[in-house]
């Protein structure tokens, strides 16, 4: 027989740091197959390492007004390329004069949406629907213009940063909520709504990006009647749009299907009507649950505007490539434009990720299904 | 009985005529008449399979009907969109698994629907929301998330939701039947104190037969689909009359 009436005190965790030792040696060092790929991965790392810093930063060039300056014995890279050019890569053909009009659309959105990022902000609702549905005319007003006293700037000067950052908030905005729409319509139990919804998804998944484009570019003006010019960034948007909402709508349906029945049950038993218990129960659950999936599709749309080039509108890549890389005075640097793409393109696509992970984490509550 | 059928149509929070479900071509209700005159406690048990939980989830629509009528507070439910929200906010359900929002506090939780529903200010309903939350003693959880709180304290709290919409009709369906033993009994007090309190119509379906023998005033046994046995709590625990009804009461008794 056992009987005890200590009551054992509480005691902190044991600590999981044992020294930097310590980690070497159970994650680098703990088998003979381990010592021999860590020496090998260090001898990748020897071998590759000190010629890429080399070139892209102890013998780069940063600031030089000619090609010539870039040239030469012992030479890195030509950053001072990219800068010479920098109105270029931003904005496009947008007429330099003009570069305050957009600067200040994009100061405003980010004064903007930095409030919906604090804690105990009252009135977020509101102000979301003000940048979802009234900033996008501000922001056409200051970039477009053409009334009210701003000078007109045509869509086919928009390019650059500027033009790939327009498509890609454009297109998340808008297909993130028709998205959810058509995933909801698939799920309906209205057969025609569920069809049309199945039509237009399977539709949109079926066919590439490119040719969606190039439909757009080409083959709706045909359709259109005689004469109506439609702008052709916003056709390509169009499609773009239409195309990242079918995928949208798949990654949310499988977050719909993984919430248990009960859930819409108690909601609706309390007498909440449809779209108050989607929006309400269903919908915030299902799509924090889809959180890397979506992020997963805006990155490939984010990195999908490289394709409006085709129908000859100038993105980020396009500039780089297309513009900068026949421009005769600075011949001979395609690498650090591209180079240069590539680290805007991760930037933006690292940070979508990083904070895609935060978000999931804030709305952690614990529940485990 | 006799005197209960003479009374007003009103006088019925719930009337089941000839009701029929089929599940395909699986005929899961049979011809189910069942009166419920307001402020009753029923308790309806019966094995597994035999259509308690579709019974009581008619009620508020959750399945629907194929046959028959159901009368819910003198108005026959057609299946109406807007008819439904309405007479769902007078109508409570407690489901087995709880069903909680996990993406909401507590209080969230037991506000939602009057704040949405019943359009009643955000100060009010929590002040409602913290008045229930006493009642089933777990005021000191109000700011947690479902996923925080035990089975029994989460059953709880479906049950303050339910309240928080103010019903005339409480549905139960397995309150304690997925909680752990301990639990069980924290569960049940405050549903006795529930139907001790009078007033409230309730319809619960469950095996606790010590919950039947203190509240219920009438218990039904079901079994394929029917009806079996109707009676008051100690002549259908006392006496059973049917076949079946004796050989579960057996079974329940024995395990
Ligand atoms: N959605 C459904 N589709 C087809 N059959 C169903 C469905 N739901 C329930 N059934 C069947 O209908 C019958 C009655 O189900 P119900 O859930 O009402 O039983 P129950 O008496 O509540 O049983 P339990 O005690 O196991 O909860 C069962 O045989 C079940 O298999
Ligand atoms: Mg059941």
């Amino acid at each position: 027989m056992y009987v005890t009436d200590k009551i054992l005190p509480e005691l902190p965790a044991p600590s999981n740091s044992k020294g930097v030792v310590h980690w070497l040696k159970s994650n680098l060092f703990s088998s003979p197959v381990n010592i021999v790929f860590t020496f090998l991965g260090l001898l990748l790392l020897y071998k590759t390492l000190p010629p890429i810093i080399q070139w892209a930063f102890i013998d780069a060039t940063w600031v030089a007004d000619t090609r010539e300056e870039c040239l030469g014995e012992g030479k890195g890279a030509c950053w001072a390329y990219i800068g010479n050019r920098f109105g270029q890569v931003m904005y496009g053909f947008y007429p330099p004069a003009e570069y305050w009009r957009p600067n200040i659309a994009g100061i405003l959105l980010i004064a903007l949406t930095i409030p919906l990022f604090i804690e105990k902000m009252p009135r977020k609702v509101w102000l979301g629907a003000f940048i979802l549905l009234v900033f996008p005319f501000i922001a056409y007003y200051l970039i477009h213009g053409g009334f009210l006293g701003l000078s007109e700037v045509g869509t086919d000067k928009w390019g650059g940063l500027m033009l790939t950052l327009i498509i890609s908030l454009v297109g998340i905005a808008a297909a993130l909520p028709l998205g959810i729409i058509l995933a909801l319509g698939r799920r309906s139990e209205m057969p025609i709504i569920k069809s049309v919804c199945v039509i237009f998804i399977e539709f949109w998944r079926g066919v590439p990006l490119i040719s969606v484009l190039f439909m757009a570019s080409v083959m709706l003006p045909l359709f259109l009647p005689e004469g109506s010019s439609f702008d052709k960034l916003a056709r390509a948007m169009i499609g773009i749009i239409l195309f990242q909402a079918a995928y949208v709508a798949e990654v949310v349906r499988g977050g719909l299907q993984a919430i248990p029945k009960g859930q819409y049950e108690a909601a609706v038993a309390m007498g909440l009507s449809y779209w108050k218990s989607m929006t309400l129960i269903i919908l915030p659950q299902a799509l924090k649950l889809v959180i890397p999936g979506l992020v997963n599709t805006f990155i490939a749309l984010f990195k999908d505007t490289t394709l409006v080039l085709i129908i000859g509108l100038f993105d980020l890549l396009a500039i780089i490539e297309n513009v900068l890389g026949s421009d005769s005075s600075w011949l001979g640097f395609f690498t650090e434009g591209l180079v240069f793409a590539a680290f805007v393109f991760w930037i933006f696509c690292f940070a979508m990720s990083r904070y895609s992970m935060a978000l999931e984490r804030k709305l952690d509550t614990g529940h485990r299904n | 009985m006799s005197e209960a059928n003479t009374q007003a149509q009103h006088d019925y929070a719930i009337r089941m005529i000839n009701l029929n479900k089929w599940y395909g071509d699986f005929h899961v209700l049979k011809d189910i008449n069942l009166d419920v005159t307001q402020g009753e406690r029923i308790v309806i048990c019966g094995p597994s399979g035999s259509g308690k939980s579709t019974v009581i989830r008619c009620i508020n629509h959750l399945e629907e009907h194929q046959k028959g009528q159901i009368i819910v507070n003198g108005e026959e439910i057609t299946g109406d969109v807007k008819q439904l929200e309405r007479l769902r906010t007078d109508v409570g359900m407690c489901f087995q698994h709880f069903n909680l929002f996990p993406h909401l506090s507590i209080l969230d939780n037991l506000t939602l629907a009057p704040i949405w529903v019943r359009k009643i200010p955000k100060a009010e309903a929590e002040a409602t929301a913290m008045k229930y939350l006493e009642r089933v003693k777990i005021p000191d959880q109000a700011s947690k998330y479902p996923g925080q709180l035990s089975g029994g304290q989460q059953q709880r709290v479906a049950i303050a939701r339910s309240l928080c919409m103010n019903p005339k009709i409480m549905l139960f369906d397995e309150p304690t039947s997925a909680l752990d033993p301990e639990m069980i009994s924290e569960v049940l007090d405050v549903m006795i104190e529930l139907a001790n309190e009078g007033g409230m119509t309730m319809l619960c379906v469950t095996h606790e037969m010590g919950f039947a023998k203190q509240v219920a005033d009438r218990v039904i046994f079901m079994d394929a689909g029917q009806i079996i046995e109707e009676n008051t709590p100690n002549e259908f625990f006392n006496n059973p009359q049917s076949e079946r009804t004796q050989l579960f009461l057996s079974q329940i008794i024995a395990h």
